[in-house]
């Protein structure tokens, strides 16, 4: 058997990590999984390649984080391999070793922020983040899309590119107001330098295959068709599938092999997905064979019949409404910005931010400075409920040498009050805190 | 037993009694090994005869040449990917029903469909059959139930879950296919040597070396022929660690044909072993067996200029010239430096010159560029192999962040060319050579010093409450409570009661855990445990010499 892409595969299931012993981000997630692709043959498919994690270090995590009160305070090993094993997925595809490549690492990162105080949805660091921020150092600017299909709304992959014109984020999740972290409403699509380039598609509970589908077809095809990406990464968590304990979607391993090949993404990243021994070791296989181009139409769960799963009429109409909604707001993103953006040299952005399994309650203010030449510093006041306060200021990749100085002023002027200080200079991949 | 010839050793406590070598007679395997047999033991009292070890090709030729058992192979696949598989002559048969990857039933087939495949197999005169289901190694009902249907209609029935208890459906089903197609060529063999053992009045137990560099008793390889395959490179590494001074270190191996260098790797004295399984005639498959790596670069290897630039290899076209051959080698390089001995110096020499000229060298420059060039070669295929095999894929942090891997520190080399270009091979290397005596003899001591060896592979499901080892056919009830500690146990005793069964007196110190870890299966407010185990006896070798 031979892929039609070749595909490099980061299998790592971390046999010996775990959040607690029974927490669902535990040792056996992936153990079914890879029972299954070596069930399966998969090593001995022409054009599929295995490859170890690198481990990240704490600059490819201060390209992304402002950590409380420091990286290596606040990660652990298993964290590092998680990101390395995404950045080792960027290696293969634009270092020209594979076409296509996909990161099977845990624990997963869609819900960490800009700012990390601790453990928000079983995620302190934003692996697919990391990766790319390695990856735009190590080969050069492009613009990515970021298309995220895991159940919940990734929070921290929109905090993260909020402002960022060059990384496209469309998220599907089931609706916020009936589903953790609540948030990700159509409404919300970014800031001053980015504004429609956050785009939140909530589905209702009970989204079947059709809606996805849907959804992938009439909405984010055509956005991805206007936007134009050097490269799209999917965010594959696979907790909208039927079994999945947490959530209540009715996805199945057939719609997600569909939507990845009909997505076609470079990257593909394990997020969440905990339904171990019903979904993940069929959603995984579908995803593999799909990105390797290889027939995918005989994995199916043992407990899968069609008639069962299939979606409600009211819930197609919905939607069918929301697909819409969300394409109307792209068509007319500028127009939109404009009226919100025009004449003001700043916007601010009140957060409050509940880190759920560390059980931290954060509040922070972001300010974006808007500049006429690059995409502007931008900063971010923030206080937990348990004392501490930080002050990050980022200077974009693509920042205007006044910018630039911006941020540096800023990092003075704010050096010596209470709390800790961050400066990210992406321009010169230099980070400093005080 | 190689292609051409065949090498016999006779040892005692003190070393080599005798030794043989005689041409392969390819119409006739059986009587090649059998006089090989009778004259290595001239003189030998029969009594005093510990054992016999053979590494064969029996099973090698029969698949290659394709002289094997019309199979019919039953599949059932589940759901998945679609694999194609090649049969040659045999056909397959497909039946409903799977099990899941934690060996829990889904559907079945039905019985009527094992009437119409025993009816299609007999009208296509199916003589063995290959029985595989998807994830049998974790739930083996539906080979049973196949194979107790089919039991008195066909010669050989192999249930895939009984050949390997490793996880890989594609090479299960290759394995078990090659097992029941090859099982009356190996067994008539089997069945001659002991006759002909009986006639003779020798009682001496006959062990069969397997490509892990094991040995499986007369009876075992009989049950499982596919365990001989390919045993030839795991007889040369057996033996080059017997006749190696230096022991429980990384080492490569280096076995220097005329066409072709063998490359190993020793890990604290012990092989590296392929990932899973060895391939042969286009079939991956489950056989065990330890890993080599091949280059087309010989002491006959074929020197020639090509468009201004030196060129060696992969062909053999002939001996040396310095032995009588018409194409210049790597050995008439050697012999013009004065490393190695000629029947034909001068002619040698003469040819040597005159390609040298041709791209206006003086013939030491030339013959230095030869063997640099040659050198150069292993050594980065040597580098780019240790490349491959330290990239292996690892699963837990531990192993990611202390990784053991392969770093060796000296070369054992081997071969006719061994000697000579030893000082030249350590120079590129930049480590210690060792080339042994007795070295054309190496795979023939291989073969007598290999011991037996046993993998066995553990999973305890409390929440099904079903231990299995696939290996050894235990398929039982367990209790809720059963821990890790008790798998490891029961592991270590399978293991040592496999190799008991084959004789291996000294099994019990030799038995080990290489695999155990025990995963918290949450289902609602219960706890229950999945607990996998591998143990084997690992390759060695009886004793040193």
């Amino acid at each position: 058997m031979k892929a039609k892409n070749e595909l490099g595969l980061i299998l790592f299931p971390a046999f010996d990590w775990a959040i607690s012993p029974t927490h669902p981000e535990r040792e056996e997630r992936l153990l079914y999984t890879q029972d299954q692709l070596l069930e399966e043959g998969i090593e001995d498919v022409e054009g599929i390649h295995f490859f170890n994690p690198l481990i990240a270090t704490k600059k490819d995590i201060d390209r992304v984080h402002f950590c409380y009160p420091s990286s290596e305070k606040l990660l652990t090993e298993s964290h590092l391999i998680a990101a390395g094993g995404v950045m080792r997925a960027f290696d293969a595809v634009l270092g020209g070793e594979t076409d296509k490549s996909f990161a099977l690492v845990r624990p997963p990162g869609h819900h960490a922020q800009r700012v990390v105080y601790g453990d928000r949805g079983f995620c302190i660091v934003n692996i697919e983040a990391v990766g790319l921020a390695y990856a735009r150092q190590k080969y050069g600017d492009m613009r990515v899309a970021v298309v995220d299909t895991d159940c919940h709304h990734g929070d921290g992959t929109e905090d993260i590119y909020w402002n960022d014109p060059d990384t496209l984020y469309i998220s599907f999740h089931q609706d916020g107001r009936t589903l953790y972290p609540g948030t990700g409403p159509i409404e919300d699509l970014g800031g001053p330098s980015a504004f429609g380039y956050n785009v939140n598609i909530p589905l209702p509970p009970n989204t079947g295959d059709e809606g996805f589908q849907y959804v992938l077809e009439n909405t984010v095809l055509p956005i991805l068709e206007d936007y134009k990406p050097d490269l799209i990464i999917n965010s594959a968590g696979q907790d909208n599938h039927y079994t999945d304990p947490l959530t209540n979607m009715n996805f199945s391993a057939q719609g997600y092999a569909r939507l990845n090949s009909r997505l076609n993404p470079d990257i593909a990243v394990l997020e969440g997905g905990y339904s171990i021994q019903g979904a993940l070791p069929y959603v995984n296989t579908g995803i593999i064979l799909a990105m390797a181009g290889l027939d995918y139409s005989d994995v199916v769960e043992p407990d899968y019949h069609l008639g069962k799963w299939k979606q409600s009429g009211r819930v197609a109409r919905e939607v069918e409404r929301i697909a819409e909604d969300v394409l109307n707001i792209w068509k007319q993103r500028e127009t939109l910005g404009r009226k919100l953006f025009e004449g003001k040299s700043s916007v601010k952005r009140n957060r409050r931010v509940y880190y759920d399994t560390a059980g931290i309650l954060e509040t922070q203010v972001q300010e974006y400075r808007i500049c006429p030449d690059c995409p502007g510093v931008d900063s971010i006041r923030s206080q937990n409920d348990r004392g501490a306060s930080l002050f990050g200021i980022t200077v974009p990749r693509k920042a205007c040498p006044a910018c630039q100085k911006k941020g540096y002023d800023l990092f003075e002027q704010e050096k010596g009050y209470t709390g800790k200080v961050f400066l990210q200079d992406l321009t010169r991949d230099e980070f400093f805190s005080e | 037993m190689g292609g051409t010839n065949i090498d016999g050793v006779a040892l005692d406590e003190r070393g080599i009694i005798r030794q043989v070598k005689r041409p392969v007679d390819r119409s006739d395997y059986f009587n090649s090994i059998w006089n090989c047999i009778k004259e290595l033991l001239l003189g030998v009292k029969k009594e005093e005869i510990k054992r016999i070890q053979l590494s064969t090709t029996i099973s090698t030729n029969a698949i290659v040449e394709n002289r094997i058992s019309k199979t019919g192979v039953i599949l059932q696949r589940g759901p998945g990917l679609k694999w194609d598989f090649d049969i040659p002559g045999g056909c397959i048969a497909d039946v409903t029903g799977s099990v899941d990857h934690r060996g829990i039933p889904v559907s079945s087939e039905s019985a009527d469909e094992f009437s119409k495949i025993k009816e299609d197999f007999l009208n296509n005169s199916v003589e063995a059959v290959a029985v595989v289901g998807k994830f049998s190694t974790r739930n083996p009902d539906f080979e049973k139930r196949a194979a107790g249907y089919l039991q008195n209609n066909f010669k050989e029935i192999t249930m895939g879950h009984t050949v390997s208890g490793k996880l890989n459906f594609p090479r299960r089903v290759r394995t078990s296919y090659l097992n029941a197609a090859v099982h009356s060529t190996f067994k008539s063999f089997a069945k001659n040597i002991e006759e002909s053992l009986k006639r003779e009045g020798i009682t001496a137990p006959v062990y069969i070396l397997k490509a892990d560099g094991g040995t499986i008793d007369l009876e075992g390889a009989t049950a499982k022929p596919v365990e001989t395959i390919l045993s030839g490179p795991a007889a040369s590494l057996m033996g080059m660690t017997a006749l190696l001074n230096e022991k429980n270190t990384d080492r490569c191996l280096l076995d220097i044909g005329g066409t072709t260098t063998d490359i190993f790797f020793l890990v604290d004295g012990v092989s590296v072993f392929e990932p899973s399984g060895i391939e042969i005639g286009g079939h991956k498959t489950l056989v065990r067996a330890i890993y080599s790596t091949s280059i087309g670069l010989g002491g006959d290897s074929h020197v020639r200029i090509e468009e201004g630039k030196l060129k060696i290899g992969p062909e053999r076209m002939d001996h040396a010239i310095a032995f009588g051959g018409k194409y210049l080698t790597p050995t008439d390089a050697l012999v013009y430096l004065g490393d190695a001995k000629a029947e034909y110096p001068s002619e040698s020499a003469a040819a040597l010159e005159s390609m040298a000229e041709e791209i206006r060298l003086t013939p030491a420059e030339f013959a230095g560029m030869i063997i640099d060039n040659f050198c150069r070669s292993v050594r980065e295929t040597v580098e780019n192999t240790l490349k491959k095999i330290n990239s292996r894929p690892v699963y837990t942090i531990r192993e990611l962040l202390d990784g053991r891997s392969v770093k060796p520190r000296s070369i054992g080399v081997i071969g006719g060319p061994a000697k000579a270009i030893s000082k030249y091979l350590e120079r590129e290397f930049g480590m210690p050579i060792e080339y042994p005596e007795n070295h054309e003899i190496a795979n023939a001591i291989g073969a007598a010093l290999a011991r037996p060896t046993v993998e066995i592979n553990l999973l305890a499901d409390t929440d099904r409450e079903i231990l299995s080892i696939p290996e050894t056919g235990v398929y039982e009830k367990i209790d809720k409570r059963y821990d890790l500690k008790e798998a490891k146990e029961r592991a270590l005793k399978e293991a040592k009661l496999a190799g008991h069964a084959m004789g291996i007196s000294s099994a019990v110190s030799e038995t080990e855990i290489t695999e155990a870890s025990s995963f918290n299966m949450v289902k609602g407010y219960r706890a229950d445990k999945n607990i996998r185990v591998k143990a084997q006896i690992k390759p060695g070798l009886v004793a040193g010499i």
